[in-house]
């Protein structure tokens, strides 16, 4: 029972401080990265000997260190309390959903049997949905307590953009879920380990292309971040929702943006990348098709399972920040024309066309 | 028993905050956070489905554009209400009453002590399966329903152009 709780707990510490450590991470690697695409050198204060690499280290100590001894302002007429309570509800959020993402199989250890992933619930996709939904508030409530029309601005864009997404986001993955037949993600990472026609992994990516653009698209527009950063917009609207953030509480927004990041990582990586999957890796070992098996002991297969996640995740954090770093903002109208008239009726059309091939495929007399 | 108390508890005090509350905005995140603590009540029940439900639909979509109103309208405070307005409400209040007593006293098995119901109850896929079987007549109706005030909404909107 003890170590139940004791298992449960580690795990639920691990995710955390790993979101938390990357979030912190990526803040380091957004401005290293802008400076290298803009042939800048960047952050050059923070090294160690010289060597920028380091100065990772010192940039983690550093930035939170600065962010809260400043001084935190509180506009006079704004609302002290739900200026307070914006920043836990725009992170809070961000931080739990990464909960129900699988980070790797199920581990046996002395007769005991370790599900690599924090919480199994029968929803769970729809868990995420749900805390991306409560995501809102931060910004909302941030921008109204503020008593900034500039804030006010972001707030309205930021939470009429983010309501927009979250239809098309829902409505992309739905063809993912009627492939897999289930909403538990460790069911659907299990899944993608499957092998079609002997030889291709059964990769969300291979089975719903279309799916995977719509819902990278959607989940760049849910973090808010260049081409969707509207509700900041620092050229039209100074820095929108957290323009009168300052010190400890702009430090969590700032944070939950990246945790955010983080977490739409790990969902693309489970949903479209086979989560936790190498190819052809099996519990055994690898199974290479025409070649041969290779087997491995359990603990080294865990290991490059939780090792192969890890890395798609950074993967695909890292193509994040090179898309904001590589594209211009949209305007306000295009952002609300492609979502309303794009990206909705094109997940509409790719729930269709799959219900379609599914019942074909069904139906086939020769199944691969 | 203990965490059922300490939730009722807790949305009892936030759905009377959404009553007594004079700022609009206050009064929007009390009633998200009764929502949520509704569903997380739901939760406990291991009713999973239908309190991530609670929180996707009505906590995460329906009270943000609630907010999204009250943030473009900005009513500020709320005024004093007049007399005829208060015997109106206590009138509405009393209805309200009658209509619940019955309700309520009717669902007394439906104690928080009470083992929950085991199995795949609640399951997204029996929700679907009931769904689309034995309610398949009532959910057709409601999309439907929602179908016309989505229309609605639309031809509203449009005739102001």
């Amino acid at each position: 029972m003890i170590v139940d709780i004791g298992i449960i707990a580690a795990k639920a510490l691990m995710v955390l401080s790993m979101v938390l450590n990357l979030a912190g991470v990526l803040g380091w690697i957004e401005r290293k990265a802008s400076a290298l695409i803009q042939n800048r050198i960047g952050a050059n204060r923070a090294s160690i000997f010289g060597f920028a690499g380091l100065g990772l280290v010192n940039t983690l100590i550093a930035d939170p260190i600065k962010f809260l001894t400043k001084e935190d302002f509180i506009p006079p007429k704004g609302d002290r309390l739900l200026h307070t309570l914006a920043p836990c509800l725009a992170l809070f959020p961000a931080l739990v959903a990464f909960a129900v993402i699988p980070f790797g199989d199920i581990l046996v250890v002395a007769d005991r049997t370790i599900n690599l992933q924090v919480a199994n619930l029968n929803v769970g996709i729809l868990y995420i949905f749900s805390m991306a939904s409560l995501s809102v508030y931060g910004i909302v409530i941030g921008a109204w307590a503020s008593n900034n029309k500039f804030s006010l601005l972001g707030g309205v864009r930021g939470s009429a953009q983010m309501i927009s997404y979250e239809i098309a986001m829902g409505l992309s993955v739905m063809g993912i879920l009627m492939i897999y037949g289930t909403l538990e993600l460790q069911e659907i990472a299990r899944a993608q380990g499957n092998l079609l026609w002997g030889w291709l992994p059964a990769w969300g990516i291979f089975l719903q292309p279309v799916a995977f653009l719509l819902f990278f698209t959607a989940a760049v527009a849910e973090t808010k971040r260049i081409p969707f950063d509207l509700p900041e917009a620092e050229s039209e609207i100074v820095a929108g929702y957290h323009v009168e953030y300052s010190g400890g509480k702009f430090l969590m927004f700032f944070a939950g943006e990246f945790a955010e990041i983080v977490t739409a990582a790990g969902l693309i990586t489970t949903l479209f990348f086979g989560g936790w999957q190498v190819p052809f890796l099996m519990r055994d070992g690898f199974h290479f098709p025409w070649v041969g098996t290779l087997f491995l002991p359990q603990l080294v297969v865990a290991l490059l399972q939780v090792g192969t996640f890890t890395l798609k995740v950074l993967f695909f954090c890292w193509l994040q920040i090179l898309l904001r770093w590589s594209l211009p903002r949209f305007r306000y109208d295009q952002v609300m024309r492609l979502g309303w008239k794009m990206l909705l009726p094109l997940a509409l059309l790719n729930v269709m066309v799959t219900a379609v091939l599914i019942v074909a495929w069904q139906s086939a007399p020769l199944k691969p | 028993m203990i965490l059922f108390l300490i939730l009722a508890g807790l949305s009892i005090v936030f759905s009377l905050l959404v009553v007594f509350q004079r700022n609009v905005i206050y009064s929007a995140m009390a009633l998200v956070a009764t929502l949520f603590l509704i569903a997380v009540l739901f939760l406990t029940l291991e009713a999973a489905m239908v309190g991530i439900l609670q929180i996707l639909v009505y906590a995460g979509a329906i009270m943000v554009l609630f907010l999204f109103v009250i943030m473009l309208l900005n009513p500020g405070l709320l005024e004093g209400r007049s007399i005829a307005w208060w015997i109106f409400g206590s009138l509405a209040a009393v209805l309200l009453l009658f209509v619940l007593v019955p309700f309520l006293s009717d669902s007394g098995r439906l104690l928080p002590g009470q083992a929950p119901a085991g199995g795949s109850f609640g399951s997204p896929e029996s929700l679907a399966q009931s769904l689309f079987t034995d309610f398949v007549l009532p959910f057709e109706i409601a999309s439907v329903l929602l179908l016309v005030a989505i229309i609605g909404a639309v031809v509203l909107a449009k005739r102001e152009v």
